[in-house]
């Protein structure tokens, strides 16, 4: 095994950092393509005309899972050597309700408002000093959001461990949900573009 | 391109599908080179916690969550992967937009709202977001892209519970987008 290429030290920290902006410059370019860079488009995915947040992000997900399982099986990459995010079920259902209200009402999210604000979209400049004065306010505050933070610690868990089943066959069932989703998605884009031109 | 730079009309959007797929090469790279996924939010944690070290050295070192992301140094604290991905960013969106056309200074919003209620509803959605993308510990670049391809439970409940509150509070503004 020979990746990831960091964690088998074939470069240092210094290095890491081009590669950070190397990745990123990659994140972004992809991220204006796709429309991201507009609070319209994104904000027309929770009032079903525009679905192309979902379409976007599971093929995304899609992409680096299947990548992540072939790369694995071939033995080139080492996957616990992935850092995957621990589950605190508590904090992260309350953290996403509370971003999902933020991106209806917003219009983007911090990825995409920092590809707006690249592009010249004033309301994201003015999002991003939102999240900025968001983040400063739970820094400031942090020691009430504690509790709720630390309830629930159930470390690394993984779909495949709460659903009893193998890491390929839970790869297959996502896969096969994010076509389904897909079908739907275009079905629904089309009832709606119907009811438009009505 | 060229007949864009002659038309000075936009380009039209990348298939979605095509895009996704490119945006998860992105990632599949970032875990076989670095190990690690996508992030965005955490970067202005870094911001943060650096000018508040500027400005009030001894209230960002006592305080809790700032002072994890101080480094021994100002430039230490800097030299953090996350904020030099979101540098990338910006050159990436600026680019792909300079090719599109699309590099513009505008306010983007709903045709039925006024520039400063679209300000007001932006810097509070935004709030929202900071607040809410500390609270899950990422926000959609880290926790939906990164652990949703890991396949991290917490992770998918997190997507999960991002759309629920989206498509909640959407009636509630939609006079907002429409």
């Amino acid at each position: 095994m020979i990746t990831p290429l960091f964690k088998f030290g074939y470069f240092g920290d210094e290095f890491s950092l081009i590669v950070a902006v190397l990745i990123g410059i990659g994140f972004g370019f992809f991220l204006e393509r796709a429309g991201f860079g507009s609070s319209t488009k994104l904000a027309a995915q929770f009032y079903f005309y525009d679905m192309t947040v979902l379409k976007v992000m599971f093929t995304a997900i899609v992409t680096a899972m299947v990548g992540l399982l072939y790369f694995g099986w071939l033995g080139i990459l080492d996957l616990t050597l992935v850092s995957v995010n621990q589950t605190y079920l508590a904090s992260q259902i309350v953290g996403g309700l509370i971003l999902g209200i933020g991106f209806v009402i917003g219009g983007y999210c911090p990825g995409t408002s920092v590809v707006a604000c690249a592009t010249g979209k004033k309301d994201a400049m003015v999002f991003l000093l939102g999240v900025i004065f968001g983040i400063f306010v739970f820094g400031e505050f942090n020691t009430i959001f504690e509790p709720l933070m630390e309830l629930t610690a159930m470390g690394r868990v993984l779909l495949p461990d709460v659903l009893h089943l193998s890491y390929g066959l839970v790869v297959f069932l996502v896969v096969l949900m994010a076509i389904g989703a897909f079908t739907l998605a275009e079905y629904v884009e089309k009832i709606l573009a119907l009811k438009k031109d009505k | 391109m060229d007949q864009n730079l002659i038309n000075d009309k936009p380009v039209k959007y990348m298939n979605p599908y095509l895009a996704g797929i490119g945006l998860g090469l992105v990632l599949l790279a970032s875990f076989l080179v670095m190990g690690r996924g996508l992030g965005a939010s955490g970067a202005f944690s870094t911001l943060i916690a650096a000018g508040t070290s500027v400005v009030a050295p001894e209230h960002a070192q006592s305080n809790a969550y700032f002072s994890e992301y101080l480094g021994g140094s100002l430039g230490e604290t800097l030299k953090d992967w996350l904020l030099f991905e979101v540098i990338g960013v910006v050159i990436g969106g600026f680019v792909s937009g300079l090719l599109a056309g699309r590099i513009k200074l505008k306010t983007d919003k709903g045709p039925n709202i006024s520039n400063g209620k679209r300000y007001l509803f932006a810097f509070i959605g935004g709030g929202l977001m900071g607040v809410g993308a500390k609270i899950a510990r990422g926000c959609t670049s880290g926790q939906a892209l990164t652990g949703g391809a890991s396949l991290a439970f917490g992770s998918w409940v997190f997507m999960m519970m991002v759309f629920t509150g989206g498509y909640m509070f959407a009636y509630f503004i939609r006079r907002q987008w429409r």
